[in-house]
């Protein structure tokens, strides 16, 4: 299908909007009425069509925008985007991998042409066509991970696999849920999680360990997870925080709706074949509460989930003093009616709201 | 002076142990202040015969203890920075079987510590072994700036001025702790500074 591009931004006037379809297929987070950390990995298998699981990377009506929005982020800080000299062969691993991925799986928008190692890429929505030679630097205007990145939706972690362990390396990290690549970067697995409540405790981190070490070429697999962000904001950066903080004080009972955004991280999981690197792309989808509202079923969870969450978590994810208003809010879209398994909207067999 | 027991931490926070003399073909040890007292009590004759010893005594008075150790090799220098070309010197001359020991605040201890990093050694065969000062090495995460020897949280940014507040997430690549803004949702509402542990 023919994807028509947002003209919006994610900062200043906050044009952000996603389209009916968008709502339809954002990723909802819940697929029961509570939450607690998980090793909740499957598969990555495409998925229900037109999903945001069908693709290897999905590309969506926000795909220029958010390139739009990287550059500018990148501009004014560079060290959002490093690579440790070691990561360099799997940054060419996973250029390659999105090259293939997205001119497989959206040919109509991204072309690649390889002859040995004479390449040509190109990527219709950005306006770009370049050749180059694969595995040499010289021939293209950034780094390998730096040069695909730029052109692909969501953070990137690059993982170096070494002494049982996965080190972050590399990655080009701008829309992140308040973490910092330059302070995390060359930490191990445990220790770039160090700061997340609960989760070490329930022997969360030392399983899902177990399970990336084993992920084998060909096999990816992936997870969601989620936060709060007020205004459709990508750039939540610790590095920022000084500036955007302040934006959390300024939901009131009548623009919650709008300005509250539901972020859910849509992370992957994929061995590269030369470096034995792990690729972690963590895609952010952003949806405001009123359009989540439109789907019932996520109405009602939703309301559950924020209203039973362990205080910890909410303070985790930076939205404990606004959780109260929140909750005013939500309790108008649950009826009490109980809801159907799993993430899916289920529009055609959950009851309308009856209240 | 006797040694401070950190509290519980995460994970990514550095643990501390105690020095103990270990067979290797030479001897690198890095004090700063009362760290001094950590290397007279692992030093051995036969360790000094090996060993070069790169002290920083930041106004205390061990220097002299120390040079009687009769270390192969002894400097002492004021500052970690006018120390560190040394001891880049020392670890790229270094051969297999060097052992490196590390003692005294944990600024000097991450700095040299990444010094021999980058030199190859992995972080897990040097030893540490805090003593004096509990100040930590700060890093702004929004200007990048370091500040050295936080004792207060929170504390003023020394580059940018911000006000941040103090992190036990810890970079060993910086050497620092991280620093986060603590007014950015209510500016100017900064709670009195108190020490770091209290």
């Amino acid at each position: 299908m023919t994807i028509q591009f947002n003209d919006e931004t994610f900062r200043d006037d906050y044009s952000f909007y996603n389209s009916e379809r968008a709502i339809k297929r954002f990723p909802f987070p819940f697929h029961e009425d509570s939450y607690m950390y998980s090793v909740n990995m499957e598969q990555h298998r495409g998925g229900p069509a037109d999903s945001v699981y069908e693709k290897r990377f999905d590309v969506d009506e926000h795909y220029v925008a958010e390139m739009r929005d990287r550059a500018m982020v990148l501009a004014d800080d560079p060290l959002r985007c490093q690579s440790l000299p070691h990561m360099t062969l799997a940054g060419w691993d996973l250029l390659e991998l999105i090259m293939v991925s997205k001119s497989e799986d959206y040919p109509d928008l991204f072309e690649l042409h390889r002859d040995g190692n004479n390449w040509r890429w190109i990527n219709k929505p950005l306006g770009i066509d370049d050749s180059f030679v694969f595995l040499d630097e010289t021939t293209l205007p950034y780094g390998p991970m730096e040069y695909i990145t730029r052109q692909a939706q969501g953070d990137f972690c690059v993982l170096d696999q070494r002494d049982d362990n996965l080190w972050m390396d590399a990655g080009m990290v701008t829309t992140q849920a308040d973490w910092s690549l330059d302070f995390d970067i060359g930490m191990n697995f445990f220790e770039w999680h160090a700061p997340v409540p609960l989760a070490h405790e329930k022997g969360i981190f030392v399983r899902a360990l177990k399970f990336l070490l084993n992920i084998q070429q060909g096999a990816p697999a992936r997870r969601l997870n989620w936060t709060m962000t007020v205004n459709p904001l990508l750039d939540t950066s610790p590095e920022n925080y000084h500036k955007w903080g302040i934006q959390k004080t300024t939901l009131t009972p009548e623009n919650i709706g709008a300005k509250q955004h539901l972020r859910v991280e849509l992370q992957t999981f994929f061995r590269l074949p030369r470096s034995n690197a792990l690729v972690f792309p963590i895609r952010c989808y952003l949806c405001s509460f009123q359009d989540i509202m439109t789907v019932p079923k996520w109405g009602r969870r939703l309301h559950r989930v924020i209203r039973d969450l362990p205080e910890e978590l909410a303070t985790y994810k930076g939205f404990i003093d606004n959780r109260p208003m929140m909750l005013d809010y939500l309790k108008n879209f649950d009826d009490g009616q109980p809801t159907s398994a799993g993430i899916w909207p289920d529009l055609e067999t959950e009851p309308s709201l009856a209240k | 002076m006797s040694k401070f027991t950190f509290p519980e931490s995460i994970r990514s926070r550095p643990v501390y142990g105690t020095l103990e003399a270990r067979d290797g073909s030479a001897h690198l040890l890095v004090a700063d202040a009362h760290g001094a007292e950590a290397i007279l009590d692992v030093a051995t004759p036969e360790m000094m015969a090996k060993a070069h010893i790169i002290y920083i005594p930041k106004g205390e008075a061990f220097e002299d203890k120390l040079r009687a150790l009769n270390a192969a090799s002894f400097y002492a220098g004021p500052s970690y920075a006018a120390a560190e070309p040394r001891l880049r010197k020392a670890l790229a001359d270094a051969k297999m079987g060097l052992q490196v020991y590390l003692a005294g605040t944990e600024g000097l201890m991450g700095q040299a510590q990444n010094a021999a990093m980058a030199a190859g050694i992995p972080h897990t065969a040097i030893q540490t072994e805090h003593r004096g000062s509990i100040a930590r090495r700060m890093q702004c995460v929004h200007c990048k700036g370091i500040t050295e020897d936080v004792e207060t949280d929170p504390f003023v940014c020394s580059h940018c001025g911000l006000n941040l507040f103090v992190r036990d997430h810890y970079s060993r690549r910086l050497a620092a702790y991280q620093g986060v803004c603590i007014d950015a949702e209510d500016p100017g509402n900064v709670p009195s500074p108190k020490g770091i542990y209290e």
